[in-house]
């Protein structure tokens, strides 16, 4: 039996960016944003590598990607990692989804796929939903293991035991594929594109899927599949300014624990 | 309907903590539509749960008790919770932002077909709609979005709501039977290990004592811990601490670590990044312990001394020692 992996990948504004509100507060600004693959899903490439590698025969990565033209950057940065195949998935319909719009569209990808695993990230770090992985794994029927940060195929290759982490500690899972599972930091150390590896995936050819292939109305993807309206941003609230304490430690300490009760009244 | 219905989490046979800010969420928004709290509890033998559940102002208890239901399972949840959504009929289910309120909540709307909201820090219903404002963007900004589906979901942030007082509620208690065929669970928790000495997840702690690079080594967060114990709470890290291989990255704060939100947090040698920032500022009280005056730290911090870290943490824990031992 010969698997089927698959990554899922998706732009986000690099970590570093700054996030600025447009005046009427209805949308973020994405001039000047540096898009990045999403760091989770860097996790989520070298998992599907990985086992790849160590399983030594014709095992397959694909990677897919759902997002307007400039992911098609991020692909080719996960082909030149080593991925097999890659599927970019764009179609104006696509726009404005929300988790459940785009894990609709994903999970009809993946069918023409037929993985028996799916990886992907914990959560994108743009919006913070954390639920395209579990949407996925109900559409498809898969079963799933969320924010994993351990992962151990099972020798009959039909089965994997999975820690993730929860708050309290871990979680130890026994699943059985096909199975979703979305990764959380530790889980590996995502590899750097080789040379070699970039030469060769410029040559490679990204499928492209629209909606048409997906088989889905379009009523129920993009903004008008979504179950939710964003209507707004707001920055975070402004701080009073600090108190500085200033004096000999002593001194420092024993103001701060008289601010802390009886100011702030939190101890 | 306009029901409120909460997913009571229990974890190794305990009522989570979250469950009783759960309940004073869903009563207040239950008094915007008129409609009846429920709780929904899932698990096998749950007769002591069901007493705990009652103690809160709750009308319904729906209880969905299964040998196959005794570990978490998402695909066992799933089916239960959607058992449950059967008989409440509600508006509206709540859920803490926790590992397992995220993994059923993701799986449950996308079955139900109804909206979602992860880690929300306020709730309010718009029209009848349920309105939520949750931190995006890693808690750069705040973002408000409405549900429009017939079932509204949201996860509730740890420490948002106060918890609902025990008031011994005459709750009535609706045994809710879940068909599960034998190979319907495809995955399941087989061992759960807990973090060290049985502390509290930094998520969960009202009094967060976080070190960063400055601490040096990793004998050396000994001090934070000692504060931490004296204040009952839970000591975290910066990701420079983590990555100089000081302590655990399950307890890392920050964009790729966890996102907390205490009552009070003490930022001790951590100078502030933006991707630490972003996991911790809205504690309530935060308090910045550095070397240099010049971190960016102190702009977020309520108090800030300038210091040196070796000599005030302790001093700190033997001043709090004194008045509360």
């Amino acid at each position: 039996m010969v698997l089927k992996l698959v990554a899922l990948i998706k732009n986000v504004p690099d970590t570093e960016a700054k996030i600025k509100i447009n005046a009427d507060g209805s949308a973020i600004e994405s001039q000047g944003i540096k898009f990045v693959i999403n760091p989770y899903d860097e996790y989520a490439v070298e998992q599907a590598l990985l086992i790849k590698e160590a399983l030594k025969d014709d095992t397959t990565v694909t990677v897919i990607s759902l997002g307007p033209d400039r992911v098609v950057e991020s692909l080719r940065t996960a082909l030149a990692m080593g991925a097999d195949e890659a599927i970019h998935v764009n179609d104006p319909a696509f726009e404005g989804g929300d988790s459940q719009a785009n894990a609709r569209v994903l999970a009809e990808t993946l069918k023409t796929v037929g993985p028996d695993l799916v990886f992907c990230g914990k959560q994108g770090i743009d919006f913070d939903a954390a639920q395209t992985p579990a949407a996925v794994a109900e559409y498809l029927g898969f079963s799933q293991a969320l924010i994993a940060v351990e992962f151990e195929l099972g020798e009959d290759k039909q089965t994997a035991t999975v820690t993730r982490r929860v708050e309290g500690g871990d979680e130890i899972l026994d699943i059985t594929l096909p199975a979703v599972v979305s990764c959380e930091k530790g889980l590996n150390e995502p590899r750097y594109a080789s040379l070699p590896g970039i030469m060769k995936a410029k040559k490679k050819e990204i499928k492209t899927v629209t909606l048409a292939d997906v088989g889905l109305a379009a009523e129920q993807v993009g903004a008008a599949g979504a179950k939710s309206d964003v209507t707004g941003f707001q920055p975070l609230p402004e701080r009073t300014a600090v108190k500085i304490i200033a004096g000999a430690a002593d001194d420092q300490v024993k103001e701060l624990v008289k601010l802390l009760r009886q100011e702030a009244k939190v101890v | 309907m306009s029901n409120i219905l909460v997913y009571a989490e229990i974890r190794d046979g305990v009522f989570k903590g979250i469950n009783a800010e759960l309940i004073t969420a869903a009563n207040s928004l239950a008094q915007s539509t008129g409609g009846e709290v429920h709780v929904a509890l899932i698990g096998n033998g749950l007769d002591a749960l069901v007493e705990e559940a009652k103690k809160y102002p709750v009308a319904k208890i729906y209880k969905a008790s299964n040998p196959a239901l005794a570990a978490y399972s998402s695909q066992g949840y799933t089916a239960a919770l959607e058992a449950v959504v059967g008989r409440s009929s509600p508006k509206v289910v709540l859920f803490g932002a926790t590992g397992m309120g995220k993994d059923l909540s993701a799986r449950t709307a996308a079955r139900l077909g109804a909206s979602l909201f992860t880690d929300c820090t306020e709730l309010s219903l718009e029209g009848g709609n349920l309105k939520a404002v949750r931190p995006v963007f890693s808690g750069k900004v705040y973002s408000t979005v409405v549900a429009k589906a017939d079932i509204q979901m949201a996860s509730v942030r740890p420490n948002v709501y106060a918890p609902a007082e025990g008031a011994g509620s005459s709750a009535e208690v609706v045994d809710v039977s879940v068909d599960l065929a034998a190979d319907a669970i495809k995955g399941k928790v087989k061992e759960t290990v807990s973090l060290a000495g049985g502390s509290k997840d930094i998520t969960e702690s009202e009094i967060i004592v976080a070190g960063g690079r400055a601490l040096k080594s990793g004998d050396n967060f000994k001090i934070l811990q000692d504060l931490a114990d004296t204040l009952g709470g839970t000591v975290g890290a910066s990701r420079a601490a983590v990555d100089a291989g000081y302590v655990s990255h399950s307890i890392q704060i920050g964009q790729t670590g966890k996102v907390v939100n205490p009552k009070l947090y003490f930022a001790v040698g951590i100078s502030g990044a933006i991707q630490h920032l972003v996991g911790m500022r809205t504690a309530k009280v935060i308090v910045a312990i550095n070397k240099d005056e010049n971190a960016p730290i102190f702009q977020k911090a309520d108090y800030g001394i300038v210091g040196d870290l070796f000599e005030v943490v302790p001093k700190l824990n033997d001043e709090f020692k004194a008045l509360l031992g």
